[in-house]
């Protein structure tokens, strides 16, 4: 029968996967970072469990900065950013909830698929640590493209990020310094979104990223 | 001998459903009552309201057919055997090899079937609007709890319900898959009990109501036999809850007196925590809008199909 740590890995991986959806599903802004931080303690505890369970200490670093970055500073200043602004309760979704869903679950059948051939000589563990990671990215990535509003766009970026680390945690040997290097530049990414929200807000009095289509010169001239 | 004691603990199983089923029904609402500060009517009201529709004038409408005078026996057999098929207390009983989840939501389906079309006999507009609300959370339930019974067929090996409360008991480790299916199953047995937030069981007029618009017409004996189904279907669904996901308790290979008594004990046990905590859920939730019912019922399918995708990543494993 299998072992309890492999049970464990799998539980707080699927934890990850399901609060990815959760994501998808909420429609007021206050709860959807909720979501997000507590996707991010996912993220911690499931990266300190590999720690454990790979014998790898450097790991339970990662973890720390997963915590504190994303699980703590982060969905902090993203909740200032909304009361300033005064959006708590607003979500404008591209297309409605019931076919985001419907798209998620393709992606997170597509993203088992293309790992199950890929993994036939790794462990189990690896496997479906890879497949889970993978559908964490695609439904950070289908957030990302679903929604109007900036700051949720931000969330789904960080949460695409998650999965990254995921997938990497999940990898042996990955040295500390490319952990660094990504903590630090999600950081930057999100002071330089902060600035570009505010940017948005001051121009168009609204966050709604459609403002800035008839910038792009695809549509031809509008006035 | 032995066959007459295997016929006996059947026929216990079989009776034991019909005869506490209005009594889980009497908790659920005595509970609620109680949250909302309310005395509340006693637990075995349902008793007496069954006893008294039973002796009422059944009064028909003058355009009825034979359909909607049938339509309530037809419910409640269809009901009855399905919640007799699931294992309460015992596994391994007489009839236990019928005892197959897809049959069950097939004996349910059959139910709700007959009691559309007699919402749509008498050719009111409420009882239209019944039927079709009705079917409409049907079609979106049904592909839920199939993916809920796959799930758990899945890591069983079978549909059959006895076997795969063996199997649990035996322990099947941390899954989360499991986990999903427990919480699409929750939101698949609200919707079909027509319970809080999808449709109020305790009126009769309101614009949003799904399971007493179609049966607004009835009296007298058939309101008797279709709500008797009603509290039958609300035991049926705690009693799979019970068996799929907290199965400890019953009596499997060993069927002494002792673990007989242990396995009813507990099975009384689970099905009265059960029936505490769903009025504590409904007084927590507000009655949602009717074009919210595909997103809630949506979700439940959406966390139904990660159960059967994450078993499928984690298949190879075993």
């Amino acid at each position: 029968m299998r072992a309890l740590s492999f049970d464990i890995a799998h539980l707080l991986a699927g934890l990850m996967l399901v609060l990815s959806f959760l994501l998808l599903y909420q429609d007021r802004i206050t709860a959807m970072l909720n979501v997000f931080a507590m996707q991010a303690v996912a993220l911690s505890a499931s990266v300190a469990w590999q720690a454990v369970i790979q014998d790898a200490p450097h790991l339970l670093v990662t973890a720390a900065i997963a915590l504190v970055v994303k699980g703590i500073v982060i969905p902090t200043a993203l909740h200032r950013i909304v009361r300033k602004l005064g959006i708590h309760r607003e979500i404008e979704e591209v297309i409605g909830a019931g076919l985001t869903m419907l798209v998620g679950l393709g992606l997170v059948a597509l993203s088992i698929l293309l790992m199950l051939p890929v993994g036939e000589k790794v462990s189990i563990l690896v496997r479906e640590d890879l497949a889970f990671a993978l559908a964490v990215i695609l439904l950070g990535l289908l957030m990302m493209i679903t929604r109007r509003n900036a700051v949720t766009q931000i969330v789904g970026f960080m949460s695409l990020e998650n999965g990254l680390v995921l997938a990497a945690s999940g990898a042996k040997g990955m040295p500390l310094v490319v952990e660094f290097s990504v903590a630090f530049s999600v950081l930057i990414a999100f002071i330089v979104f902060g600035v570009f929200v505010f940017r948005i807000r001051e121009r168009f009095d609204s966050v709604d990223v459609s403002a800035l289509d008839r910038f792009r010169g695809e549509r031809g001239e509008q006035p | 001998m032995a066959l007459m004691a295997e016929i006996a603990a059947q026929a216990v199983q079989m009776l034991l459903v019909l005869a506490i089923a209005p009594l889980m029904l009497g908790i659920t609402r005595k509970v609620k009552a109680r949250l909302l500060r309310r005395i509340g009517p006693p637990i075995w009201q349902p008793y007496l309201d069954l006893w008294k529709l039973m002796h009422k004038e059944a009064v028909l409408a003058h355009n009825a057919s034979w359909l909607y005078r049938t339509a309530p026996y037809l419910v409640f057999a269809a009901t009855w055997v399905a919640a007799a098929l699931v294992p309460t207390y015992a596994t391994n009983l007489m009839f236990s090899w019928s005892a197959d989840l897809i049959a069950i939501v097939a004996l349910l389906g059959t139910g709700r079937f007959a009691l559309a079309l007699a919402g749509m006999d008498v050719g009111t507009a409420f009882g239209g609007i019944g039927s079709s609300r009705e079917m409409l959370i049907a079609s979106l339930a049904e592909p839920a709890m199939l993916l809920v019974v796959f799930t758990v067929a899945l890591i069983a090996g079978t549909t059959q319900l006895s076997v795969i409360a063996e199997t649990f008991i035996g322990g099947v480790g941390v899954r989360v898959s499991l986990g999903l299916a427990l919480l699409a199953f929750v939101f698949i047995a609200v919707a079909e009990n027509a319970r809080i937030p999808i449709d109020n069981p305790a009126t009769h007029l309101e614009l949003t109501m799904v399971h007493e618009a179609m049966v607004l017409e009835y009296s007298g004996r058939h309101l008797a036999m279709i709500e008797a189904a009603a509290a039958l279907k609300l035991m049926l669904y705690f009693s799979l809850l019970a068996c799929l996901f907290f199965p400890f308790g019953m009596a499997t290979k060993d069927q002494s007196e002792i673990a007989l008594a242990i396995g009813l004990g507990s099975y009384l046990a689970k099905l009265v925590v059960l029936a505490a905590l769903l009025p504590i859920g409904e007084t927590a939730v507000a009655k949602m809008r009717v074009f919210r019912y595909p997103i809630f019922l949506g979700s439940a399918f959406a966390a139904a199909a990660l159960a059967v995708f994450l078993l499928f990543v984690s298949r190879g494993g075993l």
